[in-house]
């Protein structure tokens, strides 16, 4: 519901994704070739950036109004809530990108047997996105700089999945096995939805202190 | 002697790797020292004032 | 074991048992560099295939190996500080932050100099140094975290909480750069054999890790002591040691 309610700001890094993939041609080259070798780390980096940029949105809000306070204080277990609002975050972010993802793959002239492997990728992965910023602006919430902060704080973290999801592409646009990736990045996401709500709710602890 | 610091022709990349080690030790040191003393100073006007 | 780690993580208790380790530590220090150094440039002998210029592993691997390990001993502070609530823990992770950086720095730098004779370029996407580069960051992360709030203790348990995710995540970071790196294989880089160490080569390295090592704890302890003073400025003892200096 409150997702609803901010939905231009939640537009915003999904434009900014749309954007920064079109200044790839303008800036290196409008080379086909070159263009859809590099198509999956401009889309992947580009989505890890729009993510970061939509985070600050996950808990903001109901931390300036002090309705995260309360939710905190309910009693029953923390976890479930935050990997709610985890959830509708993705929901509003990951998934918009998973499918403008194919569209702005085609803009640089990606392989089109190979958008299967991007959307899935993007599918498995934009949640694993979502879990691992929410710790960083957990931590960061009572800061009032904190956006850049907490982008600081879950770039390096992102570095595996990044590795791992363009790895995949690749495999994929080169006809090579790919279900190895998925599994991995699946396990990714199995662990990371099981340890770090967790984390996000000890942080909050420590963001009211 | 003069072998000794040409470093079989490596000079310069044994010696600025060794410099620079060098001086992030003692950097270290030298900034762990000035924390000591500012905590002291910052505490001895503390209780001046009280 | 709690009245253990209780005792000996009270800061006034903490003040008194570290000071003779810090003294005890840096003299060893001096004393493991000053031998380690010898063996290194004057006992050990060239390598056959890398000449003189291998004589920078006797730094650049010591370092390497404290910049693991200093995140270690943070993330373990860490886990002390957010449960059993230990002062000092809190101290040495915002302590641990500066030094781990400044060991990873060594080693990025060494690694790259020692990169140009061997690798023609002084920075290859190698897996070791790639994943040296990411540690680098995620110092800079905690150091920036650590700083970023106006209470000191809350600071600290935000630094905590990410160099625990931090510790988790190292692994997997690392596990991926290697792989990442098997397939990105650059042709251009002539790959030297891994050299089987000769034990006069691998002694003077030993002694230059322990003395690393012992490098770290004595400037842990320096640091942190000054801090647990600054922080507990107001309790009776501190006063007393503060009466006693001037």
């Amino acid at each position: 519901m409150l997702a609803i309610r901010r939905r231009r700001e939640l537009a915003n890094p999904l434009v900014f994704f749309v954007i920064v993939v079109s200044l790839f041609p303008l800036g290196v080259s409008p080379d086909k070739e070159l263009l859809s070798q590099m198509a999956p780390g401009v889309i992947w980096v580009t989505a890890l950036l729009a993510t970061l940029m939509s985070m600050d949105v996950m808990f903001r809000s109901d931390y300036d109004d002090g309705s995260l306070e309360q939710l905190l204080l309910l009693p029953g277990p923390k976890v479930l809530l935050i990997g709610a609002k985890i959830t509708a975050h993705w929901a509003s972010i990951g998934l918009p990108l998973v499918v403008l993802a194919p569209i702005m793959s085609l803009l640089l002239y990606f392989p089109t047997h190979a958008i299967g492997s991007l959307v899935v990728t993007l599918l498995i992965s934009t949640p694993i996105l979502s879990l691992l910023g929410s710790v960083g602006v957990a931590l960061t919430l009572s800061l009032r700089s904190g956006g850049i902060l907490s982008s600081l704080l879950i770039l390096p973290f992102y570095i595996p999945v990044l590795i791992f999801s363009t790895m995949a592409i690749n495999a994929s646009a080169n006809s090579l096995p790919v279900s190895g990736y998925y599994a991995l990045l699946g396990a990714f996401l199995i662990i990371s939805a099981l340890l770090i709500p967790f984390a996000v709710v000890a942080a909050l602890r420590v963001s009211y202190n | 002697m003069k072998e000794f610091f040409a470093m079989g022709g490596y000079a310069f990349f044994v010696w600025t790797s060794y410099a620079i080690v060098a001086f992030l030790m003692i950097a270290n040191v030298v900034a762990a020292r000035m924390k000591r003393k500012r905590i002291f100073r910052e505490m001895q006007e503390l209780a001046e004032e009280s | 074991m709690m009245q253990f780690i209780h005792k000996y993580g009270s800061p006034r208790y903490y003040y008194q048992w570290s000071k003779g380790w810090q003294k005890w530590l840096s003299i060893i220090t001096v004393v493991l560099l000053v031998i380690g150094l010898y063996q290194g440039f004057f006992v050990a002998p060239p390598d056959y295939q890398q000449g003189e210029s291998y004589r920078i592993i006797f730094i650049h691997v010591p370092a390497a190996w404290m910049s693991m390990f200093v995140y270690m001993v943070m993330a373990f502070a860490g886990i002390m500080a957010l449960v059993w609530r230990i002062k000092v823990a809190e101290i040495v992770v915002g302590e641990c932050a500066i030094l781990g950086a400044s060991f990873t720095a060594m080693a990025l730098i060494t690694g790259m100099l020692w990169g140009k004779p061997m690798w023609g370029t002084y920075w290859v996407w190698d897996a070791r140094l790639t994943s040296e580069l990411v540690l680098l960051f995620l110092y800079f992360g905690v150091i920036a975290l650590h700083g970023a709030f106006d209470d000191p203790r809350t600071g600290a348990k935000a630094a905590s909480i990410l160099a625990i995710v931090g510790v988790i995540n190292i692994p997997i970071i690392k596990y991926s750069v290697e792989w990442w790196n098997t397939l990105h294989q650059p042709a251009t880089v002539a790959k030297f054999d891994k050299p089987s160490m000769h034990i006069s080569m691998l002694i003077p390295l030993l002694i230059m890790a322990v003395a690393f090592k012992t490098y770290f704890l004595s400037l842990l302890f320096m640091r942190s002591r000054s801090e647990v003073l600054a922080r507990e400025k107001n309790a009776s003892w501190v006063k007393e040691i503060l009466k006693e200096q001037s």
